[in-house]
């Protein structure tokens, strides 16, 4: 089996926002991979290991659009276990969502792979798009937002559980197929492939790299493309016009006791 | 002719409520736009969810239905391809609807397969169809222009106020058969949430604990205030994260984005995420034992102190002022 991950480096979420000239200015940003694709990788992984032993049911390959020369990403999840990686080298920034979902579908057809893995969201751009276009784009399943995603050994299918508004759905979808994971799929026991022990319990969250995983990244092949290559050009229909802060809150106001505070609730906001 | 058809959703034959603040973003493009609105039913047999909408009217001019037994259960895989079929032969110049979790599913994998783009989570219409999107956990708004023969939409249903029924009745029109396909796919179940509650994103009052809250068992007190204020109960992400309620009550970025008329932060530091679910609500109150935790700058009424010292005082002024 091949997994092909998606993976995006944002501006770290944490820093604020510099407003300039009907944009965002983040040309001092510091730049940390997107959390979703963290998580994306880390369920690859699971499905790909067996826990407590060398063998691999799967090989989990890493994909970036980015400039090539800002990949730190791509070798970050190298490093976290992914056998290689294939880097878009473009501005992502000038990519819209049609076109960088055509390269993708693209990438996943040339590698003949059983399955795309993505974060449900980018945290900065938050279009949550992305894996529901490819799917579209190569004809196959879906299972977006998972929170739990189950194979049978040498399955042909994935049981997946989706967070949808009034609860959860389970869905079963045969490969080839596209999955995009919510946050809760790197819960300790969220993902299992049928060989690694049924009992086994991961680490909560995405795995940090160890130093020989970083000392062998470095050896892993990274296969660059550019979006000419792959045939596909950016589509031009998306045209961003303005990026501009939100408008403010009124500054509210600190109460002194409980009595002050359900006072004004009833007498001043008026919602008691 | 640039007409906006809506993707309804329905529950039971009963037009779901969420559908209703999409319809009105519909509109808003619409007459921005100088289209009319149309709206699109998929159903195994969908001739009798279609009167009832059209007989409410909501400023439509045609709902269109498709019939196909693969739209039952929903699958983003067949109502994607009832939607482009619908798009194409209805020719539409807009598409979109509440973002539901069905629509995010659907609409994506629609706006693909006919080359569109599409501008998620929308919250404010302005001239010339411009559509506004927040970005970034809602610390920046972004303004998106779409161009080709068709593009989509979803719209945040905290932004915009529920349709209202009304006005002529609408024309029914059922759409030629078209494939559809699950590809493969089956639906086990669904499991819904059982709550006497109202719903998370449509509740009038919210009141949601965070890490501080400790434990499960503490939540209790939060209930008995979201009970007496007839509410729904909220969490942050690091009181879902450590199991104290279930997932599905998690308000932020990642979880549910609310915008109720009062919305009490107790013990809830008040994370960029966090506030990206709640800072649209109309009156926000918030407690908490740090006065510098960040919840404090979105807030209309703070209140430093431990929730264990200032919820029981809380819930006896509210409900004397219930009773008053």
């Amino acid at each position: 089996m091949k997994i092909l991950v998606t993976v995006k480096r944002i501006p770290d979420p944490d820093e604020s926002l510099k407003f300039a000239d009907g944009g965002v200015d983040y040309s001092s940003s510091k730049w940390v991979p997107n959390a979703f694709d963290e998580y994306a990788v880390e369920t690859a992984l699971r499905l790909a290991e067996v826990a407590g032993s060398k063998d691999r049911l799967a090989e989990v390959i890493v994909m970036s659009v980015c400039p090539q020369g800002q990949r730190q990403h791509v070798t970050q999840f190298l490093a976290m276990g992914a056998e290689r990686g294939v880097v878009v080298d473009a501005d992502d920034s000038t990519l819209d969502s049609i076109a960088i979902s055509k390269l993708i579908a693209e990438v996943a057809r040339r590698e003949e792979v059983d399955l795309v893995v993505a974060g449900k969201l980018s945290q900065d751009n938050e279009g949550n798009q992305i894996p529901q276009r490819v799917g579209g784009l190569l004809n196959w399943p879906q299972a977006c937002f998972a929170a739990e995603v189950r194979r049978d050994k040498d399955a042909k299918e994935l049981t997946v559980s989706r967070e949808v508004d009034d609860g959860v759905e389970i869905k079963k979808i045969p490969l080839p197929a596209v999955l995009s994971v919510d946050l809760r799929v790197v819960l300790p026991t969220s993902v299992s492939n049928g060989v690694t022990a049924a009992d086994h319990r991961y680490q909560e969250g995405a795995r940090l790299a160890s130093l020989r995983g970083i000392t062998m990244a470095k050896r892993k092949k990274v296969q660059i493309f550019t979006p000419d290559d792959l045939g596909v050009q950016n589509s031009g229909s998306e045209t961003t016009r303005a990026i501009n802060p939100p408008p403010a809150r009124p500054s509210g106001q600190m109460v002194a006791s409980a009595e002050e505070l359900v006072e004004k609730l009833k007498t001043e906001a008026k919602v008691l | 002719m640039s007409n906006v058809l809506v993707v309804l959703e329905f529950s039971d034959g009963t037009l779901k409520s969420s559908c209703l603040p999409g319809i009105t973003c519909a509109k808003q493009i619409a007459d921005a736009n100088g289209g009319e609105l149309h709206f699109l039913v998929l159903a195994a047999d969908p001739a009798a969810s279609a009167e009832a909408v059209a007989s409410a009217g909501f400023g439509a001019s045609t709902v269109h239905t498709m019939a196909n037994p693969a739209f039952e259960p929903f699958t983003a895989e067949a109502w994607a391809d009832g939607i482009v079929a619908a798009v194409r032969a209805t020719n539409a110049a807009v598409v979109g609807g509440t973002a539901s979790s069905s629509l995010r599913d659907a609409l994506p994998r629609a706006a693909a397969l006919l080359d569109a783009a599409l501008t998620s989570e929308v919250t404010a219409v302005g001239a010339e169809a411009v559509l506004t999107r927040p970005i970034s956990a809602g610390r920046a708004l972004l303004d998106q222009a779409s161009s080709g023969a068709v593009s989509f939409f979803t719209a945040r249903g905290s932004e915009f106020p529920p349709a209202e029924a009304g006005g002529a009745a609408a024309a029914v029109a059922a759409l030629p058969p078209a494939d559809a396909s699950t590809r493969g796919v089956t639906v086990v179940d669904v499991q819904k949430t059982q709550s006497s509650r109202p719903a998370l994103s449509e509740a009038e009052v919210v009141v949601s604990g965070g890490r501080g809250m400790r434990e499960g068992e503490n939540f209790k007190m939060l209930e008995e205030l979201t009970d007496l204020l007839g509410g729904a109960l909220g969490a942050s992400r690091a009181a879902t994260d450590a199991g104290m309620v279930p997932a599905d009550l998690q308000v932020g970025q990642t979880g549910k984005i609310v915008a109720p008329d009062l919305y009490i932060a107790v013990a809830i530091s008040g994370a960029i995420q966090h506030l990206a679910g709640m800072k649209g609500s109309k009156t926000i109150v918030a407690v908490n034992k740090d006065e510098e935790a960040p919840i404090f700058q979105v807030a209309d009424y703070g209140l430093v102190g431990k929730w264990e010292d200032e919820l029981p005082k809380i819930l006896e002024l509210v409900k004397a002022a219930k009773a008053g």
